[in-house]
């Protein structure tokens, strides 16, 4: 890339004033890059004339180590590259391997599964709508979300044993049984957060500075979410009503988005930062209900088995299936190509966050620096997502 | 004057500098912690952590002292004693109490608005002496905000120095009485949002903006020279604060302020430095242009009125 010298005249009688570009580094170490994203910026002034994603600094040859590992160790690679979605990327592979199998899952499991996912997404979307304000300089929100997924931290923690990382799913169905008294907690969990989430909401989008920081700023249009991929909530903010857990029915999604059902998909129309807040809120909302939804479904369900006896060696037949699911950052998906081994020939992993800032050289360019981290941050991205 | 006496007034101009800046940067920590529902330092110093921001400044101390090999090395250096003085010297004429006053100017309000202007070019000599990118974008952010902002102080204080018919703090606070908490509002809220702008405090602190130009002017400084910007801003905000309080609050008016002034006006100094922390806490920064809107379309016509207001009063109470 080159820093051409640019002349912009002003009124100064004969001469005028030469400026040049200035190359603005913003990482890989940066406050605003939650790890090690960098972004290469061309400034005019305060104007970003060029912005250049460069990823790769984090990248740890998930798919590579996919390929070396059978598909129960698989499990622990796969709920690392999204460190906030966990379960949900847990789900992903266990998908892919059951339907390769064609394994039947316990509908207890498939139920407890589903409610699971859905309290990761609150947690996702709670850190998310704590660090965006963040970047714009509102530092106590951040302390706000943290009290309410620790809530929800303390039911999952109960059922799992883990905090960010749960490993609680297996290939055929899950680890444990729910703990007796655990559906209790969870849902007292979930009404806790749901009668707190009005103090969130009155800091968030109830502030006038942040509504004039993120309106019409960072404007992604539908064009371009065709364009490059875009997913989840980014691409529901831009009026693209896309969600897998509606159009590809998994787990028991089929039945909670089913009319009548709990399940919404919530769409904006304006594209722009403070639209993914608006649909990240609302998501939350959704999830919650879902929440509930599926554990009144499991007080019904009789006790029965939760997961499959596998063999002791577990080969997949020879074979390719890709399986995708609405994570809470959008699309994630595993294709999986089986040579009958126990060990997958070759694994696929596409995640959500790579697609979604792909499109930030386009977004960012003709903002100010001071939107960057107003755009940077309603990207709502994992850097261990980009660079897998 | 006699020699000892000068010593002895600077000696206490300093410790006033030295302590009260402290003191409310811990106050700062547990007013945040309580806000956000945490407990803040609690170790150092044993209660309360009441002794965490002399850890903190023998922390500092203790830190490697780094200049940039690209920085302009004098300017570099000199920019932190710059930005202390300069709120050293404003300190020097706020008044406690009538007689309580390190040094009693007859103009000392225009003293106090031009020596706390000096901060600013500290800001500046950092920024463009650092020699990178972050400190010099936030350079350029503070020298705008510089611009816009003196004026609307400007216009608020020459109200309050109308309304008393004095240019000296002192006087202004004996000219003082109650009727100009509703006759000076618009200027004093003119003159809150134009310090609070002016000391790069929150939701005016793009200039320093930790998520975007990673505390831009500032970026380069380590150590004990960090910890001077750190003790300079908030002496700026005490020095704003008393400046407010005593124009608008009325100083040390109080019941029995014969003998207990200075409590009133220590404790509405603290009130006004307690709104300034509560601000940061609750909102978010503004964009540079957004702010420049605001001072140049709100603020100033609001000074403007207040000056005209003020204008009418004294004329007609004279």
């Amino acid at each position: 890339m080159s820093t051409s010298a640019r002349e912009l005249t002003v009124g100064m009688g004969a001469g005028g004033l030469a400026t040049s570009d200035m190359v603005l580094n913003i990482g890989p170490q940066h406050p605003a890059t939650h790890g090690v994203l960098r972004l290469r910026i061309t400034l005019d002034g305060e104007r970003i004339t060029k912005c250049e994603p460069i990823v790769g600094y984090m990248h740890r040859g998930a798919e590579k180590l996919f390929e070396v590992r059978d598909y129960r160790q698989i499990l622990v690679l796969a709920n690392r590259h999204d460190w906030l979605s966990a379960f949900s990327s847990e789900i992903g592979v266990c998908l892919a391997v059951e339907r390769a199998l064609g394994m039947e899952v316990p509908e207890r499991a498939t139920w407890t599964r589903t409610l699971l996912s859905e309290l990761n997404r609150v947690l996702n979307h709670l850190m998310f709508l704590g660090s965006y304000p963040l970047e714009l300089g509102a530092i106590t929100p951040m302390f706000y979300v943290f009290r309410e997924r620790e809530e929800l931290q303390a039911v999952m923690e109960e059922i799992a044993g883990g905090r960010l990382h749960y490993m609680f799913n297996r290939i055929g169905g899950l680890r444990d049984d729910i703990p007796a008294g655990w559906l209790d907690r969870a849902a007292e969990a979930v009404a806790t957060v749901r009668r707190r989430m009005p103090e969130i909401e009155s800091f968030i989008v109830g502030n006038p500075i942040l509504n004039a920081r993120t309106k019409g700023v960072g404007v992604i249009t539908p064009a371009m979410v065709e364009q490059y991929g875009i997913s989840g909530p980014i691409a529901r903010a831009a009026g693209v009503d896309v969600d897998l857990r509606r159009d590809d029915p998994y787990l028991a999604y089929g039945e909670l988005f089913s009319p009548g059902g709990p399940g919404r998909v919530i769409t904006r129309p304006e594209g722009d930062s403070l639209a993914r807040l608006e649909v990240l809120l609302d998501q939350t909302h959704v999830s919650l209900d879902l929440a509930d939804a599926c554990i009144e479904k499991l007080r019904s369900l009789p006790q029965g088995p939760v997961n499959v006896k596998l063999p002791k060696v577990l080969k997949v037949p020879e074979g390719s299936g890709y399986a995708a699911t609405e994570n809470p950052l959008g699309f994630n998906g595993y294709y999986l190509v089986s040579r009958g081994e126990k060990t997958p020939w070759r694994l696929k992993l596409r995640s959500a966050s790579f697609n979604n800032m792909s499109c930030l050289g386009e977004v960012m360019e003709g903002e100010l620096l001071a939107d960057m981290v107003a755009i940077l941050g309603s990207m709502f991205f994992v850097v261990g997502d980009i660079d897998k | 004057m006699s020699v000892l006496e000068i010593v002895l007034r600077s000696v206490a101009v300093l410790v006033c500098f030295m302590v009260l800046p402290l003191v409310l940067g811990q106050a700062e920590h547990k007013v945040m912690a309580h806000m956000q529902g945490r407990l803040g330092p609690m170790k150092a110093g044993g209660f309360h952590g009441w002794a965490q921001l002399i850890a903190d400044g023998v922390k500092f101390a203790q830190k490697e002292d780094i200049v940039p090999r690209a920085a302009d090395k004098p300017v570099f250096r000199l920019a932190p004693a710059v930005s202390m003085f300069s709120y050293l010297l404003a300190l020097v004429a706020i008044p406690f109490t009538p007689s309580t006053v390190a040094g009693d100017l007859p103009a000392s309000l225009v003293y106090v608005l031009a020596v706390s202007g000096i901060a600013t070019v500290a800001t500046l000599m950092a920024g463009f002496g650092s020699g990178n990118k972050y400190a010099m974008l936030g350079a350029f952010r503070s020298a705008a905000q510089l611009v816009s902002y003196e004026v609307p102080l400007i216009l608020a204080c020459a109200s309050f120095a109308m309304a008393a018919g004095s240019l000296s703090i002192g006087g202004i606070v004996h000219a003082w009485h109650p009727i100009w908490l509703l006759w000076q509002l618009p200027g004093a809220i003119v003159l809150l949002i134009a310090a609070t702008a002016e000391l790069q405090r929150p939701p005016f602190d793009m200039p320093v903006a930790d998520s975007e130009v990673v505390m831009g002017a500032m970026t380069e400084y380590t150590g004990l020279r960090f910890a001077l910007f750190l003790l300079s801003e908030y002496a700026g905000i005490v020095v704003m604060s008393a400046l407010f309080a005593a124009l608008y609050l009325g100083g040390w008016n109080g019941p029995f302020d014969g003998a207990l002034g200075f409590v009133w006006m220590l404790l509405k100094t603290a009130a006004v430095a307690f709104v300034v922390l509560w601000v940061r806490m609750s909102w978010p920064r503004l964009r540079e242009d957004q702010l420049q809107r605001f001072a140049w379309f709100f603020l100033v016509p609001l000074a403007l009125f207040q000056l005209a207001l003020t204008a009418a009063g004294v004329i007609y109470t004279a």
